[in-house]
């Protein structure tokens, strides 16, 4: 049980992959990205965990009271917005995209090969 | 590759990426048994250094300070970036002066108008939501929360009013210039915020501004000033996204075409 | 502290905010101005640091911070002779690509300046900081505004869609590095560079091996190495040229400055007794880069895709120099870095000089359209000798301090590997300047084994008839820059001592942690002979410029029964390169998974 965690990212990682590597359309693709993305917080939020530990905030609380990991937390509210700023610009891509050629399914761009 | 070749490359190879990971998983220590030091050392002295009670917002915008200037201009280049790639081209144009009626738009752009239920609702949630926002920001350095939270839950309110009305309205209510001036103050402020722990303090984003007491709203110091620098970029930033995507999708069409 | 130690990064992220405010007001030429100054300031104040760091790595604890009884609790930037010079590069190349963009380029408001300065900060915090995290943040800015440079062009599809292979590839890359700095907090507890190699000590287990696998993998996406490599090419043929000019000279050379820098303060302590296992894996993975890059580049004709190719095998090569782990490789890298740097941003600023002259970068249409830019011509030939490693440029003195490394651990047979990869670039460039500033060879009508013509679109606005200066002063002088760095005496020596110092794992930890002083040994006198590396270096030019001379004329056998499987294999691996973005990331899939098992494998059962 307590290793459950730690494989949750990681399968959040491969399925993440797997979704960004048979996908259909982009716009699925880049989600599947933020999946991947999660697969990171988990991870590093369950290293910061304490069993019977508190928030890290002690407003009311006796400083020196076993808690969690504060860095960790603060890592990762900053990573989510920033996350999701990035996974905008990647959606203005795909609508760029989806306006000049019609499609979204990356077995239908053959743009680029060779 | 066709699609079966990929598929097949692809799971023998997350297989054995799947073996890595877990055998690196395997040397860490077990969920709940955290063992320090960072963390640990940063809980003890905080309050007591910065009269802050909320560690992680101590660590965000002090300790680790500089960092969250980073990712703030992550947000702001995406934002930028956003803008950039969701411009109005050559041969398209605004149509902005035609009246966003059901047969102007084309049919997988047509949306309902709100009923009724949804417009009371959200225009009642507005208000509430604005100073839930700004409750959220200004109480960081307290309890949980701080610029970045409180600062996407701002931005929802613009959102809210477009649910409720349309774009006009959403356009009317949010200056484009205005909200761009705001976020580029916002950046713009943190950055010289660091600058004035530069020259009074001798290093960067030095906490130089008095400290407060600790529990009352204006405790920590500059800790509190690049909050709400911080909730105006964040909330400034996603109206600008929100306002670009909504004009690419529901205004630019192609010149004289549909 | 240093006070100027900061300001790399400030600079650059205030002068883009103000621009971004009055975005709506400025008149473009006041825009220019500010963003042109603002990289001359940054590019100063990084020279002034790598002065100061000759002595003494600079150290900056932000906040305030400094380290108590070993514990770092805030964030640092260690400033070391590479680490600045790295910086300062960066200052150069985006100077020469601003001044490239001036008055002519289609810029979008102020907003592309902001953009480029955004990408200059995030670069100089990348190279100056001490923290791993803060690396992975200044990763992700580099990238942010990557992609909103990459994609600029929206009017073509093809952009959209190498923006979003590049994109995708490298996010997945910068999850990959943050999985790993997550298993390296899980064991130590610690962000700090310094802290963290202090505390792993010398063991070496699966966390230690997966970490750093997934840290260096992460990195080499970064750095276009096989095969994470797919992105560049694509990336490449759709970005605008001042972009490509930084992609190519100095972004993917930072995914290699990283996996140097995260290396040497974290893991050099751990692997110490397993070199030669990393060793090997490093060096095939190079070599095939490298030759990978090199035969792809020489079937391309499409100009930028075919240097973007060039990069890939010059990271091959770069891959190598890392992987021999000697300081006179290292310092060889050093070398390298710049000189290709250099002369591969003076190609890409002709490439765009082409484009908005005659419209087109495909080598075939351009045939012999360029017969009277005759200063232009003798940049472009000049750097392609660059390419080649000829002697007199700074790439040759960084290949010969990276071979005579390896021949010192027995390791030799790298010199095959440059001779390829400089025979099959170079002549590659050199093919294209005979075609197109020349007239020799066929033009559209010639086949080259089914390359596929990609249009590229204008990037200028009013395209005149002769040269603008803006555009041909920044390729002529990176050029000389090249070789000035390849003549000036004493180079060499700086490179080795700034090499030793970014190896020297304990007085890099003293140093940051305990604010010691530790004195930096002096480089010992380097007197390898010079003969055998000259003649190579000769005789790949020579290579070079007869392949290229043999390509254009009608003696080049292109059906003949001896060059078939050799076309068969040009074409398979063309074929592999699709531009679909599932198999790119399938291909990573397989290069983590591989790096990881053949690692773990070597270091087990030795």
């Amino acid at each position: 049980m307590s290793f459950f965690p730690y494989v949750l990212a990681a399968w959040l990682f491969i399925i993440g992959l797997y979704g960004i590597v048979t996908s259909r359309n982009f716009v699925h693709l880049v989600i599947c990205l933020a999946v991947l993305q999660s697969s990171t917080y988990v991870l590093l939020l369950s290293i910061g965990y304490r069993v019977g530990g508190v928030a890290p905030v002690f407003a009311g609380v006796k400083v020196g009271t076993p808690a969690v990991d504060p860095v960790v937390q603060a890592l990762m509210l900053t990573d989510i917005v920033v996350e999701a700023t990035v996974v905008a610009l990647l959606l203005a891509l795909a609508l760029q995209l989806q306006k000049h050629t019609n499609t979204l399914d990356p077995d239908k761009l053959k743009a680029l090969e060779g | 590759m066709n699609r079966r070749t990929r598929l097949v490359f692809f799971l023998l190879s997350a297989a054995a990426f799947a073996g890595v990971y877990l055998w690196g998983l395997k040397g860490l220590p077990p969920v709940g048994h955290y063992r320090g030091p960072y963390g640990d050392v940063l809980n003890r002295v905080a309050t007591y250094e910065r009269h802050v009670t909320d560690v992680v917002t101590a660590v965000n915008f002090d300790y680790r300070g500089f960092d969250t200037l980073g990712e703030e201009f992550i947000l702001f280049m995406s934002v930028v970036g956003g803008t950039v790639l969701l411009r109005r081209q050559r041969e398209e144009e605004k149509s902005e002066h035609r009246d966003e009626s059901l047969a102007d738009q084309s049919p997988e752009r047509q949306a309902p108008e709100a009923s009724d239920a949804t417009r009371v609702l959200t225009l009642a949630l507005v208000g509430p939501l604005v100073v839930f926002g700004l409750y959220i920001v200004a109480h960081g350095q307290l309890t949980p929360g701080g610029g970045f939270q409180g600062g996407v839950v701002l931005a929802t309110a613009p959102l809210l009013v477009y649910l409720a009305g349309n774009l006009k309205k959403f356009k009317q209510i949010t200056s484009h210039t205005l909200v761009e001036v705001t976020e580029a103050v916002g950046a713009g402020g943190y950055l010289a915020i660091g600058f004035a722990g530069l020259i009074l303090g001798g290093s960067y984003l030095r906490n130089v501004a008095a400290l407060g007491k600790t529990g009352m709203i204006n405790s920590g110091g500059t800790i509190a000033l690049i909050n709400l620098a911080t909730g105006l970029e964040v909330a400034a930033g996603f109206v600008l996204l929100l306002y670009a995507f909504l004009e690419q999708t529901l205004e630019i069409r192609l010149r004289g075409g549909k | 502290m240093s006070t100027l130690a900061p300001l790399p990064v400030v600079i650059p992220l205030s002068v883009a905010a103000i621009l971004s405010a009055l975005n709506k007001f400025l008149h473009r030429r006041i825009s220019e101005a500010l963003a042109v100054a603002a990289t001359v300031a940054t590019g100063v104040i990084c020279g002034v640091l790598l002065l100061q760091s000759q002595a003494q790595p600079v150290i900056h604890w932000f906040g305030g911070w400094t380290p108590r009884a070993g514990v770092a609790l805030g964030i640092s930037f260690v400033i070391d002779p590479i680490g600045a010079g790295a910086a300062v590069f960066a200052s150069l190349l985006v100077l020469a690509a601003l001044v490239f963009s001036l008055h002519y380029f289609d810029t979008v408001g102020t907003l592309f300046h902001v953009l480029m300065l955004g990408f200059l900060g995030a670069m100089c915090g990348f190279t100056l900081t001490g923290d791993v995290f803060n690396l992975f943040v200044f990763f992700e800015l580099m990238s942010a505004s990557a992609f909103a440079l990459c994609g600029y062009k929206v009017e073509e599809p093809e952009s959209m869609q190498g923006a979003l292979n590049f994109a995708v590839t490298n996010t997945v890359g910068a999850f990959l590095v943050l999985s790993g700095i997550a298993l390296l907090y899980g064991r130590t507890g610690a962000l700090n560079m310094a802290q963290i190699g202090r505390t792993l000590g010398g063991n070496l287990d699966g966390l230690v091996i997966t970490a750093f696998v997934f840290i260096m993998a992460g990195f080499f996406i970064k750095a276009a190495v096989f095969p994470f490599h797919f992105w560049l090419a694509d990336a490449h043929a759709v970005a605008p040229t001042p972009v490509c000019v930084l992609f190519s000279g100095i972004m993917v050379e930072l995914g290699l400055y990283a996996v140097q820098r995260v290396y040497w303060t974290m893991f050099d302590g751990s692997f110490a007794a397993h070199r030669w296992d990393l060793r090997a894996l490093l060096l095939t993975l190079g070599s095939i880069t490298a030759v990978l890059g090199a035969v792809m580049c020489f079937g391309q004709r499409h100009i930028k895709r075919l240097l973007a190719f060039s990069t890939v095998s010059h990271v091959g090569l770069l891959t190598i120099g890392f992987g021999v782990l000697k300081a006179g490789a290292l310092a060889g890298v050093t070398l390298y870095v710049l000189g290709h740097g250099l002369v591969k941003a003076a190609l890409f600023l002709v490439a765009g000089l082409l484009l908005h002259r005659f419209g087109s970068v495909d080598e075939l249409e351009l045939h012999g359209r360029a017969r009277d830019l005759r200063a232009t011509g003798a940049v472009f030939f000049v750097a392609a000798l660059g390419l080649a490693a000829m002697p007199g440029f700074a790439t040759f003195r960084g290949e010969s301090g990276i071979i005579d490394a390896a021949g010192s651990i027995g390791q030799g047979w790298v010199r095959a590997i440059f001779f390829i990869s400089g025979v099959l670039t170079a002549g590659a460039v050199l093919r294209v300047w005979g075609r197109v500033f020349r007239g020799m060879g066929k033009g559209e009508e010639a086949e080259t084994a089914g390359a596929k013509k990609i249009n590229e679109g204008r990037e200028t606005t009013q395209p005149s008839h002769g040269i603008p200066a803006v555009m041909f002063a920044p390729a002529f002088v990176l050029v000389l820059l090249a070789i000035a760095l390849g003549m000036t005496p004493g180079i060499k020596h700086a490179a080795r001592t700034a090499a030793m110092v970014m190896q020297d794992r304990a007085s890099y930890q003293a140093r940051v942690l305990e604010h010691a002083w530790i004195p930096v040994a002096p480089a010992q006198e380097e007197h390898t002979p010079m003969g055998k590396g000259l003649a190579w270096s000769f005789a790949t030019t020579a290579a070079a410029l007869l392949v290229a001379f043999l390509s254009l004329s009608r003696y080049w056998p292109s059906k003949h029964a001896l060059t078939r499987p050799a076309a068969i294999t040009v074409r398979g691996l063309r074929s592999i390169h699709s531009g679909h973005i599932g198999d790119y990331v399938a291909f990573l899939t397989f290069g983590v998974a591989a790096f990881g098992v053949v690692l773990a494998a070597l270091v087990h059962f030795h």
